[in-house]
């Protein structure tokens, strides 16, 4: 993307609290406007610091940040319009939800008309129309979070920023409250800047997932992306479940490779991020990508000890010992003329050279 | 709780609905058929008695040192026995005089006997000089007047009892002395309280206001409120930054100041007030150095001490910490979050400050200036090390009662007076504020 359509844009942009290490270290990113980016990434790694960053409540080291085109480096957070919906949602527990929702309102000498007008329209998005006069605490978490949704949105900002908006709901509740945010978002066309260390959430909602670790951005990219074809051993354990099986590069040839494992198995692997024969690498492999009793025609021909098996509905987990490693998991789909399989049974595995990727060591 | 109120909403099926059988009354049965409130008390029952149990030794304690002395003192403001302790048959017979003229002369033969007896008694309340003591309030000077006379009694030995009586003494030749030796003669009187808010009995037993010399007490309790409440304000206006900085700083940073705050606890308070006078005093601390520096002359030093200046600031600093702890308390339970999202939908610092972090703070302000308030409007040690004559405040008055002019029935009239008032105060405050809101951390 071009750097003057960029939305919100972070140049170079480090962070120190203490003077001794960086919690973010070079950071560049840029967002278009309209889009949904999720920031990824284990907690302490730095996440909520940038979302600061961005908001004004924090400095930032060293490095500039633009919002739409400016620098907002010295522009103090209430000039700024971001809506922000924090954590533990900050709802003012002595205003009630209405006066929670008028309050941005207020402050920019609304009406009092198109005040109420527009508070009542927030509400009603977020379902909870009839709700106004109730106290925060009078809520659900739930509705604790919608109002928190909605009061980041009431006045109409064009970047919210969101700092692990779901973290307090169960499992239930989020994922309804994940596709809710998702619709808003679209139906608002608001840009979203969101932060969550589920990977899950951030696979479903978002346009483009920056996966941080460390302070560092390991990866930005569509969720299909990330899944598919991880740039580094991080992202690939990060995201999703993965096999990792360790060794040693024996020939390159393009974008292929050929591994030789630690009990001497040999490998045909993709080439992502490895660069000389001799190095050490660990393969990548999907669960869902490994086959049992598998066609002739992939490149990768093994066996397998069985050493459990966990039945979870439409697939079942297979853990066996594959050339030297028990933690070996794969997903066979639950169909009617699948092969009864039993544990301390010995079966042949396989898999395309393409679904396994030969990445850097952690 | 909420771990309850969770299961219900998972695990709820038919048979835990209609679980409750009830009997023909309605009301809910156990399914052993005893009565649900019943086997409720049985099982808690156990749990209870224990833990009154355990709050028995405070129970006890709160008896015998608030309940009872409280009690005592409102019983001895309107209760003094004087006149019937020292003059027990008399003070039957002149309740049948009617106040004109002079009561019979037997009452004046009982009066005169009575007094002879009382001459020999060395038991403490009944001697003449009780009587004397408690004539004497009612009429000023009157004392010397009894204990003069009872020397000179055993010289009458006969009647006519009146004649001699006045032969003794030519004052005793007044119905005043006469009508006030009458009320006297009752236990119970409200004297005292009339005396307390600056009014009193006139020679025809009705009720006026003191003379103006003697009108010290209401306006000492106005004074008293007033300072206290000055007091109070200024230990706000202190606390609240305090406390805010406090309750931002790193917890190592705000635990050492947290401990500063705390010092003055941890020094007698004597030691703290005598501190203040070697600062304030006109030779002290800050005189000196104002002249040094030149601000004003040698001769013109500031009275800051022995006055009403002085007990404001002695007890401001002695309060303060008062304020602080519930502050900080509240303070520190408020997020960042709370101020950080105002700002963020655009209220400025200052705004964000009056609307979200202000109104969350009153819990601990409301509990902070009761506290400092209800302390202050009966201090009693540092107004009376600082406070001059000035500076006194009703707690130094009644201590004065109690200690030295031993009128422990004025003293505890006073102190009931403040008791009412305190109570009255936290009525009100109570209604305004909602002492459900209070937060002392
Ligand atoms: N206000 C602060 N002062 C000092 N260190 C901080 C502060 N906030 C965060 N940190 C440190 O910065 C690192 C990153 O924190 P944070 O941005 O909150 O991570 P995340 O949101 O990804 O969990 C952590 O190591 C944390 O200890
Ligand atoms: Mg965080």
């Amino acid at each position: 993307m071009a750097a003057n359509d960029a939305f919100v844009r972070f140049e170079k942009v480090q962070k120190s609290y203490d003077g001794e290490t960086l919690v973010v270290k070079d950071l560049n990113l840029d967002i278009a406007k309209g889009e949904f980016v999720t920031m990824l990434g284990p907690s302490g790694s730095g996440k909520t610091t940038c979302l600061m960053m961005l908001a004004g409540f924090e400095p930032a080291t060293n490095g500039d940040i633009y919002l739409d085109g400016q620098s907002i480096n010295h522009v103090p957070p209430h000039k700024r319009g971001i809506g922000m919906v924090f954590q533990n949602y900050a709802l003012f527990p002595h205003m009630s939800v209405a006066e929670n929702l008028a309050f941005p309102l207020q402050v920019r000498n609304m009406s009092k008309a198109e005040t109420q007008e527009k508070v009542q329209r927030a509400l009603d998005m977020v379902e909870l129309g009839i709700f106004g006069d109730r106290r925060p605490a009078q809520l659900s978490g739930g509705q604790q979070q919608r109002v928190a949704v909605a009061r980041a949105l009431v006045f109409e900002p064009d970047l919210v920023l969101m700092d692990e908006p779901l973290g307090a709901l169960d499992k239930q509740l989020r994922e309804q409250m994940q596709y809710e945010i998702k619709h808003i978002h679209e139906r608002l066309g608001v840009t979203v800047v969101y932060v969550t260390h589920d990977q899950t959430e951030a696979l479903t909602m978002s346009d483009r997932v920056a996966v941080f670790e460390d302070g560092v951005i390991q990866q930005l990219s569509s969720a299909q992306e990330l899944y598919e074809n991880p740039k580094n051993a991080f992202v690939a354990q990060f995201i999703g479940e993965n096999n990792k099986l360790l060794g040693v590069v024996e020939k390159i040839k393009g974008d292929d490779c050929t591994v030789k494992l630690d009990d001497g198995t040999i490998i045909q692997a993709a080439r992502i991020n490895v660069n000389s024969v001799g190095e050490r690498t660990s393969l990548s492999l999907r669960p869902e990508r490994i086959e049992i009793d598998p066609p002739k025609s992939m490149q990768n021909q093994l066996t397998g000890d069985i050493e459990e098996l966990i039945y979870l509905g439409d697939h079942i987990r297979v853990r066996m010992n594959v050339a030297g490693n028990s933690e070996f998991i794969v997903k066979v789909r639950n169909r009617a003329d699948k092969r009864e399989l039993n544990e301390g049974q010995k079966v042949n595995i396989g898999w395309n050279s393409s679904d396994c990727k030969a990445l850097d060591v952690l | 709780m909420r771990i309850l109120i969770d299961c219900r909403g998972k695990n709820m099926t038919s048979t835990t609905l209609d679980q409750g059988n009830t009997n023909a009354d309605g009301v809910l049965l156990t399914s052993d058929g005893i009565p649900l409130k019943q086997k409720l008390v049985q099982t808690t029952k156990k749990a209870r008695s224990r833990a009154f149990l355990l709050t028995l030794p405070l129970v006890l304690f709160l008896i015998i040192s608030f309940v009872v002395p409280i009690g005592q003192m409102l019983f001895r403001s309107v209760h003094n026995p004087a006149g019937t302790n020292v003059l027990p048959n008399f003070a039957v017979a002149i309740k049948n005089w009617d106040g004109i003229g002079f009561p019979s002369e037997e009452t004046f033969e009982l009066f005169v006997k009575d007094m002879q007896i009382a001459r020999k008694n060395r038991e403490i309340g009944k001697t003449v000089g009780n009587l004397a003591t408690r004539m004497n309030y009612a009429i000023p000077g009157s004392r010397s007047l009894f204990t003069s006379t009872s020397r000179k009694l055993s010289t009458i030995t006969e009647g006519p009892y009146k004649e001699a009586l006045f032969k003794i003494d030519k004052k005793w030749d007044n119905q005043i002395i006469w009508r006030n030796l009458k009320r006297v003669s009752s236990d119970y009187t409200i004297a005292f309280y009339l005396a307390a808010l600056d009014h009193k009995y006139d020679d025809n037993g009705n009720i006026v206001a003191a003379e103006e010399l003697y009108q010290i007490y209401v306006s000492n309790f106005f004074k008293t409120l007033r300072l206290s409440a000055i007091i109070t304000f200024l230990c706000l206006i202190i606390a609240f930054p305090v406390s805010y900085l406090l309750s931002v700083l790193p917890l190592r940073t705000s635990n050492l100041l947290m401990i500063l705050v705390l010092l003055p606890f941890w020094t007698s308070l004597l030691v703290r007030t005598t501190a203040w006078i070697a600062i304030l005093q006109t030779q002290g601390v800050i005189n000196d150095i104002l002249v040094f520096i030149g601000l004003i002359s040698d001769d013109g030093r500031i009275q800051m001490i022995y006055n009403q200046t002085g007990t404001i600031i002695a007890m401001v600093h002695i309060l303060l910490p008062f304020m602080i702890l519930p502050l900080f308390s509240v303070m520190k339970t408020i997020p960042v979050s709370y101020m950080r999202a105002a700002r963020s939908m655009g209220a400025t610092p200052f705004t964000a400050y009056r609307r979200v972090y202000f109104p969350l703070t009153l819990p601990g302000i409301a509990a902070g200036t009761l506290l400092v308030f209800i302390l202050a409007i009966g201090y009693y040690i540092t107004p009376a090390l600082v406070g001059g004559e000035d500076g006194l405040l009703i707690s130094n008055l009644i201590a004065y009662h109690i200690q030295k002019s031993l009128n422990w029935s004025l003293g505890a009239a006073l102190g009931t007076i403040l008791l009412v008032v305190v109570l009255v105060l936290y009525w009100l405050y109570n209604k305004l504020v909602g002492i459900d809101k209070l937060s002392f951390g």
